[in-house]
């Protein structure tokens, strides 16, 4: 061990047991490859997609409901066809799941910051605090997460005057679902953090006399990491959903700059009037990336988890 | 004698993504009928893997690529899996290291005994409950007929390991292969254990296989010995010879490295086939560097002083204050360690020797008390922010050379913690240096500023430990079991290393084993600790040769005879 040099940072991410249980399962990278062409495509939208959804100019009522390319009376500019303001199919699914997306990062970020600031805190103090915080994660976990979402969009809504609620709808979706994400975070980095405080390096720290707030950061956070990482990624997926479920019910974000929910909406206004394409691409595009990073999840779950191998 | 098991040309491999590793090669070795046979071996050498082997255990994916294993005159490795299950059973019994993990918690042990009496024999029913009787009390256990209902956790580890040995026995075997049976017991246990495995090795002419690192056990129950170093087997012999006259040079280094009772030396000597002892790297020169500027200090009081600490534990919480359950782990311990002496407390698991450490680094808070390091209360200092000085003066040494590192920082960052916190230098460049020196100093080299703990064998992250207890310049370090989860041989070179910190940098050293030659190779004075509270404390002559508490003439009584070892 002690003769070749020390590796690489490049070495220690390409030469371990993480990447060979990656590379050695074909689901897994599959689920990767799939995942990050529609997150690449999605967050490239304005550079890949065909037309641009919000120009005025580029849309025509004329080219409206038009069907598939390959299906009978489709043009083929409009792969996918178009929906009913005769915008492109295609660039708004791409347009829509990059909003999407972002809103599902952007939740997911507030909520793993937040649960694991509470978790690892709760776990380390212990006492009093932990049963507060603890006990108002179960409080929380009672009440449906989609209700909870709901409920914080109302009031974040009516919050705000008028003619700022259309531009901070997008903020008010991201802190509805990143609140509701929150316990998950904290039970898991309590856990975690209740796990490591008791192993003798972090005694150690505690023997040179280093202040509570240093030891959490520097030497427990880090090693609570790996089962975070493992609940992110399956949380993402699900952060995705609720954003989806919240437009859909009308709740989310609004149709004037769609997201993959909203689209799914409107399309299903027309879903009876024969216009199937406007609701089914945009529900295939959120159930692909969905089940991919899903699928992701589950893999890192298992890679991560020395005793499921 | 018959012979019983001849094992020949024994080849085992283990296929990984990094090519194949041989766990053992060209093994052979024999056991006759009513003789104990001890395969010993540090860590990684192979012993368990051979012990597995025999009875067709072997881990995936280890596989047996050549050699014989022939019992009873047959070939094992021509069984099938079923045919194995039989002999496993009936005719090859099977003593485990962990008596906590190797009963079945949910099952009386009556139910567990009659179940492998009626699968490996034609015993059955209320004969076979009978048979269970009979051999519980064959393994010292008394009142045998209640205690058939008990359930394992109502038995004390030594007991549940008398159960396993029932369990291993109730098929009537020939051979019994006991993988380090005493290692998870305390030492008083370990005597009474290893004497039951001799007696029913003689008794029922049984051939046994003692698997073990540890040279104590050998000397106290093995007939004949093999010794085993990275798969080989190095050397076959009588006990007599192989412990008192050595041939090969890794099994003399491997006995030079045992800690003896009866006297003390200055250090280990010849453990240098070991691995990282190896040592041409730099050494400092203390008294003109910064890792000495504290020696200078001039202070002439007692290094640590222990006044009457008490702490309990709260077993079970209540709101009443009567109605709650306390242990009383620390009970009226007064004690006080001169400058630059070892101070030794020994004493067996959960004596309460561990809390004491810790309540000392100030990792708990005693109920009633004092602790004065240099003459500083350290209970206080948490008030007055200003006079770190005493909590830098005292640094702890752990067990667990896997948790005592974190997995995720740089063995840079983690010795030079203490450094930066304190702002103990002027600049990084100068820290870094200081850290390089330490590392060197530890016998482990510059170099390895740059790896991660996993990088590094247990006795090479004990270094590590070592040098970042070394960095906050302290005047009193804490060793708590520093040694017990290392391999004797890298223990001997630890302690050499302690040895010559203390002698260079005038150290004030508490050191804490249950391993008492351990404690007779470093310690000038000991104390005795049981159920919390101190029995005796004595310099360190004094007590091996004259112990005055009745409970230390007993714990001298239970220590491993090394008659056969010259020195």
């Amino acid at each position: 061990m002690s003769k070749h040099s020390p590796k690489t940072r490049w070495e220690r991410l390409t030469d371990n047991d993480i990447m060979w249980s990656f590379l050695s399962s074909p689901g897994a990278i599959s689920a990767a490859v799939v995942s990050s062409i529609i997150i690449l495509a999605c967050l490239f939208a304005p550079l890949i997609a065909p037309f641009d959804p919000f120009d005025p100019a580029q849309i025509s009522l004329w080219d409206g409901k038009l069907p598939p390319s390959w299906a009978e009376g489709g043009q083929s500019q409009y792969v996918l066809g178009t929906d009913n303001q005769g915008r492109d199919m295609l660039s708004t699914i791409l347009y829509g799941g990059r909003l999407s997306i972002l809103v599902g990062l952007a939740a997911i970020c507030l909520g793993m910051v937040m649960g694991v600031t509470l978790g690892v805190i709760a776990g380390y103090v212990g006492g009093a605090t932990e049963a507060v915080i603890m006990r108002l994660a179960d409080v929380q976990l009672t009440i449906p997460g989609i209700l909870l979402a709901i409920l914080i969009n109302g009031v974040g809504r009516a919050a705000l005057p008028l003619e700022l609620r259309e531009e901070f709808a997008i903020y008010v979706v991201i802190i509805a679902i990143g609140l509701t994400d929150w316990p998950q975070f904290a039970r898991v980095a309590r856990g975690a953090t209740l796990v490591e405080a008791n192993k003798e390096y972090v005694q150690a720290a505690r023997i040179i006399g280093l202040p509570s707030w240093l030891i959490m950061l520097r030497h427990i956070l880090p090693n609570t990491m790996r089962p975070i990482l493992v609940i992110a990624t399956i949380g993402l997926a699900l952060a995705i959903i609720a954003e989806a479920t919240l437009s859909f019910l009308g709740q989310g974000i609004p149709p004037t700059t769609p997201s993959l929910g909203t689209l799914i909406r409107v399309g299903n206004e027309y879903l009876f009037s024969g216009l199937w394409w406007i609701t089914l691409f945009p529900a295939v595009a959120l159930i692909v990336l969905v089940f991919s990073v899903n699928l992701l999840g589950d893999w890192l779950r298992d890679a991560l988890n020395p005793k499921l191998r | 004698m018959r012979n019983l098991l001849d094992i020949n040309g024994l080849n085992i491999e283990f296929p990984t993504r990094r090519g194949t590793i041989r766990a053992a090669s060209n093994v052979s070795l024999h056991v006759n009928a009513g003789e104990v046979l001890g395969l010993v071996g540090e860590s990684g050498a192979g012993k368990s893997t051979v012990g597995n082997a025999i009875i067709d255990l072997l881990e995936k994916p280890g596989r047996i690529s050549a050699g014989s294993i022939k019992f009873n005159g047959e070939e094992l490795r021509d069984k099938d899996a079923d045919q194995m299950r039989r002999i496993r059973g009936d005719r090859i019994g099977m003593i485990f290291q962990d008596p906590q993990t190797s009963l079945n918690p949910l099952m009386t042990i009556g139910a567990q005994l009659v179940e492998t009496i009626e699968k490996s024999t034609e015993i059955r029913g209320r004969k076979a409950e009978q048979h269970a009787v009979e051999l519980l009390e064959q393994v010292g256990i008394t009142e045998s007929v209640a205690r058939l209902k008990s359930y394992p956790h109502q038995f004390s580890g030594g007991m549940r390991q008398r159960v396993v040995i029932a369990l291993a026995l109730a098929g009537d075997p020939d051979l019994v292969i006991a993988d380090e049976p005493t290692t998870a017991l305390d030492v008083s246990i370990q005597a009474q254990i290893l004497d039951l495995i001799k007696k029913l090795c003689k008794e029922r002419n049984l051939g046994v296989i003692i698997v073990t690192h540890d040279i104590g056990v050998i000397a106290n129950i093995a007939d004949r010995v093999a010794v085993m170093y990275r798969g080989e087997i190095v050397e076959t012999g009588d006990v007599a010879q192989i412990l008192g006259a050595p041939k090969h040079k890794y099994t003399r280094s491997l006995i030079a490295a045992v800690p003896r009772a009866d006297t003390k030396l200055e250090r280990f000597t010849s453990v240098d086939y070991i691995e990282g002892t190896t040592n041409n790297f730099k050494r400092i020169d203390i008294q003109n560097h910064w890792l000495g500027e504290t020696k200078k200090q001039d202070y002439d009081g007692l290094a640590l002083e222990v006044k009457n600490l008490d702490l309990s534990f709260v077993l079970q919480n209540a709101v009443f204050k009567r109605n709650r359950r306390m242990l009383k782990a620390v009970n009226n311990v007064s004690f006080s360690v001169k400058q630059g002496e070892t101070f030794g407390l020994v004493g067996e698991s959960g004596s309460g020797k561990s809390t004491v450490a810790r309540l000392i680094a100030g990792l708990y808070q005693p109920d009633s008390g004092a602790i004065e390091v240099f003459g500083a209360n350290i209970n206080t200092i948490k008030k007055s922010q200003g006079n770190l000085s005493a909590r830098q003066a005292l640094q702890m040494i752990f067990q667990d050379p896997f948790s005592s590192l974190n997995a995720r920082m740089r063995v840079l960052d983690i010795v030079a913690e203490p450094i930066r916190f304190y702002k103990l230098t002027n600049s990084e460049s100068e820290t870094r240096r200081i850290v390089q020196d330490l590392l060197d100093h530890v016998g482990l080299g510059a170099a390895a500023e740059l790896r991660y703990p996993h990088e590094f064998s247990g006795g090479q992250r004990q270094r590590i430990s070592i040098a970042r207890a070394l960095a906050s310049r302290p005047r009193l370090l804490v060793c708590d079991e520093p040694t017990s989860a290392l391999d004797v041989s890298v223990q001997a070179t630890i302690l050499n290393l302690l040895k010559d910190l203390q002698q260079e940098l005038g150290l004030t050293m508490l050191f804490i084993s249950h391993d008492l030659p351990v404690i007779r190779q470093m310690c000038d004075s000991i104390a005795v600790m049981r159920h919390g509270e101190i029995c005796e404390v004595s310099d360190a002559d004094a007590f091996f040769n004259s112990p005055t508490h009745p409970y230390s003439k007993h714990l001298l009584d239970l220590m491993p005879r090394m008659d056969l070892i010259k020195p």
